[in-house]
C-alpha cells in the first residue's frame, strides 16, 4: 500500500491523476530562490522558456546571463561565479549541459569547488519527438563518477521543487535532473524531502523484492505494483531521489530482508541508478537484480508513452523484471 | 599598487624577472617534466602584475576587493608559482616540489591547492569565461577591482575562448582585461602552420573589444598598455603581447620543441650561466 507516513498524494493512480512537468518544479524553486537569496543567479543557453528559467529571468533580469548557444562558456562563467560568492543555477538539455561541457564542469566546477548547481533539462527517453539527439540517457553514468557532486532525480513537479531548494543549501556542485512532459503527481508538498535518503512509498507484509525507481518511472513502480498485490505478489516500492550521495543503509537493509532488486530508470542500463545500486551490493551484500532501463541502446522519436513501451520501460516490463528476480533467488 | 614607474623601479623589475626566469628553470629542471617556452616568455608581464600592476597582498591572499589574475593557460604555472613564491604567497623552498607528490603546486593550478590562485585551468580556453565570471560578480556587487585573464595564442583554437569573447563585449566587461601571449608557438609547431590566428587584432576588433599589440618582453610597454586598458570604458580590452618563448635562454628561444619540456642537467647549467650573466649586465646599467 502507498506509505500514509509519507502523505502521498491519494489520487495517484486516478485516470485523471494532476500531471506537471518536473521542470516546471525547477522553474518555481528557482524563483522561490532568487526571493530567498540575493546571490543566486541564472545562466541559459538559449533554452530559458523550456528550461522554465524565465520565471526567475523575468523578475531579477539583473540576476540572468544569457549566454546563447553556448555551454561551456556557461558553465565556466558559472565557475567563476560561483567562486566569488554567487550561487549560479546553470539550465540546458541534458545532453548538451552536462553532455557537451562534461570536462568544462569536471575542471571548472567541480575539481575547482566551485559553488554550482546543474540543471539538466529533458532527460531520458521522455523528451520524445525531438529524437536520441535530444535524449539524454548517459547523463546519470557520466555524473555519478564526479568526486564530490550531489545528484537528485526527482519524481514529480513538488519534488523538483524541493531538490531544487535543497540545493541551494547545498555547499558545491549539485547535478539536477528533469524531464519534458507533464508526469503524475505522486508526492504532496507535505512530503519530506530529505537529500540522500531513499524512501519507501509502496509498502508491503514479508515483500518478494524491491523496486527502486529513480524520476518519473516511480510511477510506473508504483503502478506495477499495484497490480502485482492484486496478484498475490508483494514488494516495496523505493523512491531514489537522491543518485548519489547513495542511501547505502536502506539499499543494506533491503537487501538483506527482500533479497531481490529491480531498478527502474529512464536511463541506459549501464551507470546509472542500477550501476550505482549494483556497485554498492557486490561489495557487501550480493543479491540478484534485474534492470528496467534503456538496454544499451538508443531510442528514437515519438510520444513518450510509445517509446517506454517500444523500448521495454513500462509497466509491463517492470513486472516481468519482478518476476524473473524472484525466481532468481537462491 | 600603482606606482610611479622610474628608471630604478624599472631596472629592479627587470631584475625580478631575471630572477623569475632562474626560478623556473631550477624548477623545472627538479620537477623533470613541464613547460619552459611559455613560463620563460612570460616572465616579463608576470612580474609587472605582481610587483607593479596588481592590488593585492601576498599575506592576505583572499583580501575582498583585490585584483584577480586568472591563468587560463594553466600549464605555464612554472612563471606563476615562481612569481607568487618571489612575491612572498609561499616560501621559495617549496617551489622544487613542483608536480611531485603531495605538493601545492599540481602540474596544472589547482584552485584550492595552493594560496594565490583564482581559478584551475590546463584544458585550454576555459580561463576567460572564469574570468567573465568574476568579472561579472565584480560588477553586480559595485566592486572596483580588475580581473585579468592570461591566455595563449594556441587556445584560441578552442571554440570556447570566442563564446567568451562574444559575451565579454555583448556585456560590456571593461572591468576585464585579457593578455594573450602571442609567442607563436604550440605543441605541433607554428601556430600559423597549425592553425592560423592572424590577423588577430582585426578579429578582436571585430568582435567589439579594444585591442592593444605591444612587445610582452618589454616591460614599461606592458605597463602602460595595462594602464590604458583599465581606462576603458565602454568594452573589454586585450592586450596582444608578443613575446619571445623561451626568452632569456639563446637555444630556447622561438624554438616550438622547447613548449612542453624542461632543461636536462646540462641544459639547465648553461640557461642558468646565461641568465645570471645577463643579471650582471642589468645591476650595472644605470
Amino acid at each position: 500500500m502507498l506509505n500514509p507516513d509519507l502523505k502521498l498524494n491519494t489520487k495517484i493512480f486516478d485516470a485523471d491523476v494532476e500531471v506537471k512537468a518536473t521542470r516546471a518544479g525547477y522553474g518555481e524553486g528557482l524563483l522561490e530562490l532568487g526571493e530567498k537569496n540575493p546571490n543566486v543567479v541564472a545562466l541559459s543557453a538559449d533554452l530559458t522558456e523550456s528550461t522554465y528559467a524565465h520565471l526567475f529571468a523575468e523578475k531579477y533580469p539583473d540576476r540572468f546571463f544569457q549566454c546563447g548557444v553556448a555551454e561551456q562558456n556557461m558553465a565556466a562563467i558559472a565557475a567563476g561565479l560561483g567562486v566569488s560568492g554567487k550561487i549560479p543555477f546553470i539550465s540546458s538539455y541534458a545532453t548538451f549541459s552536462p553532455g557537451k561541457n562534461w570536462e568544462t564542469i569536471r575542471t571548472t566546477i567541480i575539481y575547482n569547488n566551485s559553488n554550482v548547481k546543474i540543471a539538466g533539462h529533458h532527460a531520458g527517453i521522455m523528451t520524445g519527438p525531438d529524437g536520441a539527439t535530444h535524449q539524454a540517457t548517459e547523463d546519470l553514468a557520466i555524473t555519478r563518477s564526479w568526486p564530490g557532486i550531489t545528484i537528485f532525480n526527482p519524481c514529480d513537479a513538488i519534488e523538483a521543487k524541493k531538490a531544487t531548494i535543497a540545493a541551494e543549501e547545498i555547499t558545491g556542485p549539485v547535478y539536477l535532473r528533469f524531464t519534458r512532459d507533464k508526469t503524475p503527481i505522486i508526492t504532496t508538498t507535505e512530503t519530506p524531502f530529505e537529500m540522500g535518503k531513499i524512501q519507501t512509498f509502496w509498502t508491503a507484509h514479508n515483500p518478494l523484492a524491491t523496486i527502486f525507481a529513480t524520476g518519473y518511472m516511480l510511477y510506473y513502480a508504483l503502478l506495477t505494483a499495484k497490480e502485482l498485490d492484486e496478484e498475490g505478489i508483494k514488494v516495496l516500492v523505493a523512491n531514489v531521489s537522491t543518485i548519489k550521495p547513495l542511501d547505502e543503509k536502506t539499499i543494506l537493509s533491503y537487501a538483506k530482508s527482500t533479497k531481490a532488486f529491480v531498478t527502474v530508470e529512464d536511463h541506459q542500463v549501464m551507470g546509472g541508478l542500477g550501476g550505482a545500486i549494483a556497485e554498492f551490493l557486490a561489495k557487501t551484500v550480493p543479491t540478484p537484480m534485474e534492470f528496467v532501463g534503456l538496454q544499451n541502446t538508443f531510442a528514437e522519436s515519438g510520444s513518450s508513452k510509445e517509446l517506454i513501451e517500444k523500448y521495454e520501460m513500462g509497466k509491463d516490463s517492470i513486472k516481468e523484471a519482478v518476476k524473473k528476480v524472484i525466481q532468481r533467488k537462491p | 599598487m600603482p606606482q610611479e614607474l622610474n628608471e630604478e623601479k624599472l631596472k629592479d623589475l627587470k631584475l625580478k624577472a631575471n630572477k623569475i626566469r632562474q626560478l623556473i628553470i631550477e624548477m623545472l629542471l627538479e620537477a623533470g617534466s613541464g613547460h619552459s617556452g611559455g613560463p620563460l616568455g612570460m616572465a616579463d608581464i608576470f612580474t609587472a602584475f605582481y610587483f607593479h600592476i596588481l592590488n593585492h597582498d601576498p599575506k592576505n591572499p583572499n583580501m575582498e576587493n583585490r585584483d584577480r589574475l586568472v591563468l587560463s593557460n594553466g600549464h605555464i604555472c612554472p612563471v606563476l608559482y615562481a612569481t607568487l613564491a618571489l612575491a612572498g604567497y609561499f616560501p621559495l623552498e617549496e617551489l622544487k616540489t613542483l608536480r611531485k607528490i603531495n605538493s601545492r603546486l599540481q602540474g596544472h593550478p589547482h584552485r584550492t591547492s595552493l594560496p594565490g590562485l583564482e581559478t584551475t585551468s590546463g584544458p585550454l580556453g576555459e580561463g576567460l569565461s572564469q574570468a567573465i565570471g568574476i568579472a561579472l560578480a565584480g560588477k553586480m556587487d559595485k566592486k572596483s577591482y580588475f580581473t585579468y585573464c592570461l591566455t595563449s595564442d594556441g587556445e584560441h583554437e578552442e571554440g570556447n575562448t570566442w563564446e567568451a569573447v562574444m559575451f565579454a563585449a555583448k556585456n560590456k566587461l571593461n572591468n576585464l582585461i585579457q593578455v594573450i601571449d602571442r609567442n607563436y608557438i604550440q605543441i605541433d609547431g607554428r601556430t600559423e602552420d597549425i592553425m592560423p590566428l592572424d590577423p588577430l587584432k582585426k578579429k578582436y576588433e571585430s568582435f567589439n573589444w579594444n585591442a592593444i599589440e605591444i612587445d610582452g618582453n618589454d616591460i614599461k610597454s606592458f605597463i602602460e598598455a595595462v594602464e590604458k586598458a583599465k581606462s576603458m570604458l565602454d568594452k573589454p580590452t586585450i592586450i596582444i603581447a608578443k613575446t619571445i618563448p623561451g626568452k632569456g635562454v639563446s637555444f630556447m628561444e622561438n624554438d616550438y620543441h622547447w613548449h612542453g619540456k624542461p632543461p636536462n642537467k646540462e641544459e639547465a647549467v648553461q640557461a642558468l650561466n646565461e641568465l645570471k650573466v645577463q643579471s650582471e649586465k642589468l645591476k650595472v646599467t644605470v
